[in-house]
This record gives structure tokens, C-alpha cells and sequence, in this order.
């Protein structure tokens, strides 16, 4: 991967280009890390309050707020994953998304005070990096080729 | 038994979600106006997309399994089973969407899906 700024001031519209495509690639998916991670939290905490046990709870249980929160947020996930796929590659979007099992894991830790035992950190550890390789490739190979 | 086949379910039908989400989503072409009449106009055109809507009601399936698989079965063996996914939808990046899936990319997929599976420990 040649020096971005390098290849700015050969070709300005297209590096410039290449550059926004780039931050709104990491800017949506930060956003569906986040929203899942926060999604999935917030609907496991609520329906854990709800206590379904007929299928009517389950239906009833989309007005607890906290369940309520959780489907808005993975409608926002639905939403923004959408987005990012209408330019970003599937192969792409795949690995990078998997950085939730990550989020997931390290908040249990900080948060939660659970132990993660070291098998979990060295996958903590592979993901990161697997996520690090393939998003510092570029979003979109359509416009690579 | 009934665990291997929901962890079938739940790999095949995001697999195919998600797949079809992105053959459409290519079609509909990079999201660039983010106004809120730009964000209307994009909704009509989603809801016209067939196989999008297929491809949403694949992901409720794929949802509706995994809840059921974890219901049966620990988290510690239900996670790895997304990684399942991962792989197969690189493959299928590669030969069905015609994605350029540089060795970079084929090695950092490699490394999340063992981390994944590394996380059941």
C-alpha cells in the first residue's frame, strides 16, 4: 500500500476520493459494531426483566423499554450494515463486523468483572488483528481493479 | 443431533442473507445522499427490491435459529458456529459476487474465523 499523502498530491480528485471512501467505510462501521453490540444487550437485558413464557409475552414484551431499545438499535444495525454493503464488499464487511464479539467480550471484562480465560484473549488477539489485515484493505475491489 | 442442524440453519440461512443483501445493495449503488429526501427516495427504492425483502426474512430465520440453538445449547458452542459463516461467505464473496479477495484479506478472514472459534474456550 503505497503513502497515502504520496499519492494525494499526484492525483488529487481520485486519492481524494479514495480517502472519504475510506473514513465513511470506518465511520459506518463503527456505527454497526456499536449498534449491534449495544442492540444485543439491551434486548438480552430486557427480555431477561419480561420473563416470556407464552408466545402473547413475547409479543407484549417488544413494549419494555429495554427490549424496545434493543430491536431500534438493531434496526439501526439492519440499517447502516445495508448502507455499508451498497459500496464496501461482502468479504469486506464480514470480518470487520466480527470486532463485536470483541466489544462484547472486553465490556463482560471491564464491565462485568468476569474472567476471560487466556484461550478467549488469544482470540480477542486473532480477531484484532484478522479485523487490523483486512481493513487496511481496500473497501470496495470494484474500484481497486 | 438437533444442535448440528440449527447450527446448519443458522450458517445457511445468514450465509444466503446475506449475499443476497449484498448482490442488491451493489445494485442500488454507493449511499451518498444522507438528506432527508435522499434518505426517503432510498427507502422506496429498497422496498422494491425483491430479493432485499428475501434477503431480510433469510436473516429473521437465521435469528430465530440462533435464539433456539442457544436456548438448547451453551453460547460457547453457538458463537464458533458464526465462524462457520464467515468462511463460506468469503468463498462465495469469491465466486458468486466476483469480490477481489486479495491474500491480505483471505488471511485476516483466516485469523478472525480461528478467533472466533478460539472464543469457546
Amino acid at each position: 500500500m503505497p503513502d497515502p499523502r504520496a499519492a494525494l498530491a499526484q492525483s488529487p480528485p481520485e486519492a481524494a476520493g479514495h480517502h472519504r471512501l475510506r473514513w465513511k467505510t470506518y465511520l459506518f462501521a463503527t456505527v454497526v459494531v456499536l449498534s449491534a453490540v449495544l442492540g444485543n444487550t439491551a434486548l438480552a437485558h430486557g427480555m431477561k426483566a419480561v420473563d416470556a413464557a407464552s408466545p402473547a409475552q413475547y409479543v407484549t414484551a417488544i413494549f419494555h423499554p429495554w427490549v424496545a431499545l434493543g430491536v431500534g438499535l438493531l434496526i439501526l444495525w439492519l440499517l447502516t450494515r445495508m448502507t455499508l454493503l451498497s459500496w464496501a464488499d461482502l468479504s469486506f464487511v464480514m470480518p470487520i463486523t466480527a470486532l463485536d464479539y470483541v466489544l462484547t467480550g472486553v465490556s463482560g471484562w471491564l464491565v462485568l468483572n468476569e474472567q476471560l480465560p487466556p484461550a478467549r484473549w488469544a482470540g480477542i488477539a486473532l480477531i484484532v488483528a484478522g479485523v487490523a489485515l483486512v481493513g487496511s484493505t481496500h473497501p470496495s475491489s470494484g474500484r481497486a481493479r | 443431533m438437533i444442535r448440528w442442524l440449527l447450527v446448519l440453519g443458522v450458517v445457511a440461512s445468514t450465509v444466503v442473507g446475506d449475499v443476497l443483501q449484498s448482490i442488491e445493495m451493489k445494485k442500488v449503488g454507493e449511499v451518498e445522499d444522507f438528506t432527508a429526501s435522499g434518505l426517503t427516495r432510498l427507502a422506496r427504492t429498497l422496498a422494491r427490491r425483491k430479493l432485499l425483502i428475501l434477503a431480510i426474512f433469510f436473516m429473521a430465520i437465521s435469528f430465530a435459529c440462533f435464539m433456539i440453538l442457544v436456548s438448547v445449547a451453551d453460547l460457547s458452542f453457538a458463537v464458533p458456529a458464526t465462524a462457520a459463516s464467515l468462511v463460506a461467505e468469503t468463498i462465495l464473496a469469491r465466486i458468486l459476487l466476483q469480490e477481489h479477495v486479495s491474500p491480505r484479506r483471505w488471511m485476516g478472514a483466516a485469523l478472525v474465523a480461528s478467533g472466533v472459534v478460539l472464543l469457546a474456550f
